[in-house]
């Protein structure tokens, strides 16, 4: 049996009375793309952030490519291999996108405590983040300061950032957010293409994207898993058509 | 809502030039190396010093708009460091020790031990309490060179004779003495132009524009910060080093929270981020105290409104307003 690359283990978080993530178990496997969709409120961000350790958990533990990883503050869990992109657009806005992958490969190779040579000249940086903007289809705009960039440019600049730190598990949190038609067809055919390479965390609100990309899929409701298992077990599963897909996928 | 993408003509406009960013740094050194040379049909002396003192406040304030323009650390309390490396120099040659390859290192070590120690209290703090705390800082530095008894108290202390350098009294040639000012200038230019380029840098520029985001990419940025604030400290240090041989003479007013404040409206008049603009703004400020305290005693009345305006009127300061005449970059 394959280790997890990624498990929970009764992950809980409060906020105040509120209990926003109930005793999540989970696992996510190599080289597998688990979806986890749920309504609006239903606590996805927040599991997300848990994982990449921008929150802090209140009870349950998460181990991370064998380790426990529960109290480790973010840019640690970030240099073993855990990259996420954010729900909300969250590049550098005053960087190019070139410069923003770069920062991101600097990240994960040698050190950035260098003062004096010039870091925009260093191919050992450019280069790698160059392929990264290529697999996400943006290397014509990598001159392009991040602000300028349309919002699908940047929702896929945010993949290339988390490429570019040759991540062990992808965590994305809505990458197709706000995006249009086209721009999520893009978006899709570029995780397609990534499939396999990296294990992925989904979180997706386009059911669309999520049954025809995904290997498994996670339902979190009011902060609790409700159901998982294969996108066929999931669309049949009476309580989840209820609760979530409703008329939806009728 | 399918949003095209820009049209590549927006980007394809900024055709790579790669001397652009030159002309201006070789135009503000270029007049400063000239100074003496015109000096010669004047008053030599007084231009000389006069020039002397902009150049060395402009070393601290470079040091400041690394902090400010490219950290988003706005530092209240930046003249500490003059003051301590001042001091350094006023202490060393009270007890005898007159010899610059000393006391410049002393000013560098203590200025820097200083922003060290309290850079670990100050950047665990942002924004306001940042200013606040910084503020306290350099009041603390101040009270404590107030009640410096031995080294003169309120009153200050006047030092001998300006350092010599390998033993050679170098310093008290106004000439010799002003090119030194003027190649810290230049060597501190560079390297603050050099650590905004660098590796270290994109990561202190980056955690100012989104920290949560340098976090998840593995950076501490507290770390980052700590550092190019210990590298701005010890630049002060060395501003405080020059100012001290300039007037012969230190002073806890060298550290005022005023004089900080100055610094700030220095940078700020410059146009903060720019580098170049830490100096021209250096200049224009203490070139225009100069002329206008000339002109009339009451000239605060004139300054005071004057700065406000250019703060209100003039986004991006006077290099900004260099930028929008000449066109050579769009500020965003």
């Amino acid at each position: 049996m394959t280790e997890p690359v990624l498990q929970l283990d009764g992950l809980q978080k409060n906020f105040g009375g509120l209990r926003v993530t109930d005793n999540v178990t989970l696992e996510i496997l190599p080289g597998e793309l688990h979806a986890l969709i749920g309504p609006n409120g239903a606590g996805k961000t927040t599991l997300i952030s848990q994982i990449s350790g921008l929150l802090p958990s209140d009870g349950g533990r998460i181990f991370f490519a064998g380790r426990d990883v529960t109290r480790l503050p973010p840019d640690l869990r970030a240099h073993m291999g855990l990259a996420r992109s954010f729900q909300i657009t969250s590049v550098l806005p005053g960087f190019t996108a070139l410069e923003n992958v770069a920062l991101a490969v600097q990240a994960h190779s040698g050190s950035s405590y260098r003062f004096f040579a010039n870091a925009s000249k260093e191919r050992a940086l450019n280069e790698p983040a160059m392929a990264a903007l290529a697999e996400v289809g943006l290397a014509a705009r990598a001159d392009v300061r991040a602000a300028h960039l349309s919002h699908g440019e940047k929702r896929a600049l945010e993949l290339a950032i988390a490429l570019a730190m040759q991540p062990k598990l992808l965590l994305l949190d809505e990458p197709m957010a706000g995006t249009g038609r086209e721009e999520t067809e893009r978006l899709v055919a570029v995780l397609r293409r990534l499939k396999g390479r990296f294990p992925m965390l989904l979180v997706e609100h386009d059911m669309t994207a999520v049954f025809a990309l995904a290997d498994r899929i996670s339902v979190l409701i009011y902060g609790r898993i409700l159901a998982s298992g294969s996108p066929a077990e999931v669309r049949a599963d009476p309580q989840v058509v209820t609760a979530y897909l409703g008329e939806e996928m009728e | 809502m399918a949003q095209a993408t820009l049209p590549l003509s927006e980007t394809a406009a900024k055709p790579p030039r790669r001397y652009a960013g030159l002309a201006v740094p070789i135009l503000i050194f270029g007049v400063f190396a000239m100074v003496p040379v015109l000096a010669q049909f004047g008053t030599e002396s007084f231009l000389l010093s006069l020039v002397g003192r902009v150049m060395i406040f402009a070393i601290a304030a470079l040091a400041l708009d690394l902090l400010v323009g490219y950290g988003a650390l706005v530092s209240f309390g930046h003249a500490a460091f003059i003051g301590i490396g001042a001091y350094a120099v006023g202490i060393l040659s009270k007890h005898g020790v007159e010899e610059a390859m000393i006391s410049l290192p002393v000013a560098l070590a203590a200025s820097a031990l200083f922003a060290w120690l309290t850079g670990i209290v100050c950047l665990r703090t942002r924004g306001v309490y940042f200013i606040m705390i910084t503020l306290a800082f350099g009041q603390m530095a101040f009270f404590t060179a107030s009640s410096l008894a031995p080294y003169g108290g309120d009153d200050g202390l006047t030092i001998a004779s300006r350092n010599t350098l390998f033993g050679v009294p170098l310093l008290e040639n106004d000439r010799f003495f002003y090119y030194l000012i003027f190649t810290c200038m230049l060597g501190t230019y560079l390297l603050c132009r050099a650590i905004v380029n660098s590796r270290f840098g994109r990561v202190f520029r980056g955690a100012m524009e989104n920290e949560t985001r340098m976090a998840t990419l593995g950076f501490e940025v507290y770390r980052f910060r700590l550092a190019a604030y210990v590298i701005a400290g010890a630049i002060g240090g060395m501003s405080g080093f020059l100012l001290a041989n300039a007037t012969e003479f230190v002073s806890p007013a060298y550290m005022s929270w005023q004089r900080s404040g100055e610094l700030l409206i220095m940078v700020i008049l410059g146009g903060i981020g720019t580098l170049n603009g830490a100096i021209v703004g250096t200049a224009a400020f203490l070139l225009l105290e100069e002329w206008l305290s000339g002109l009339t005693e009451h000239w605060k009345m004139i300054f005071g409104p004057f700065l406000v305006l250019m703060v209100l009127f003039l986004r991006g300061g006077l290099s900004g307003l260099a930028d929008r005449i000449f066109g050579s970059r769009s500020r965003d």
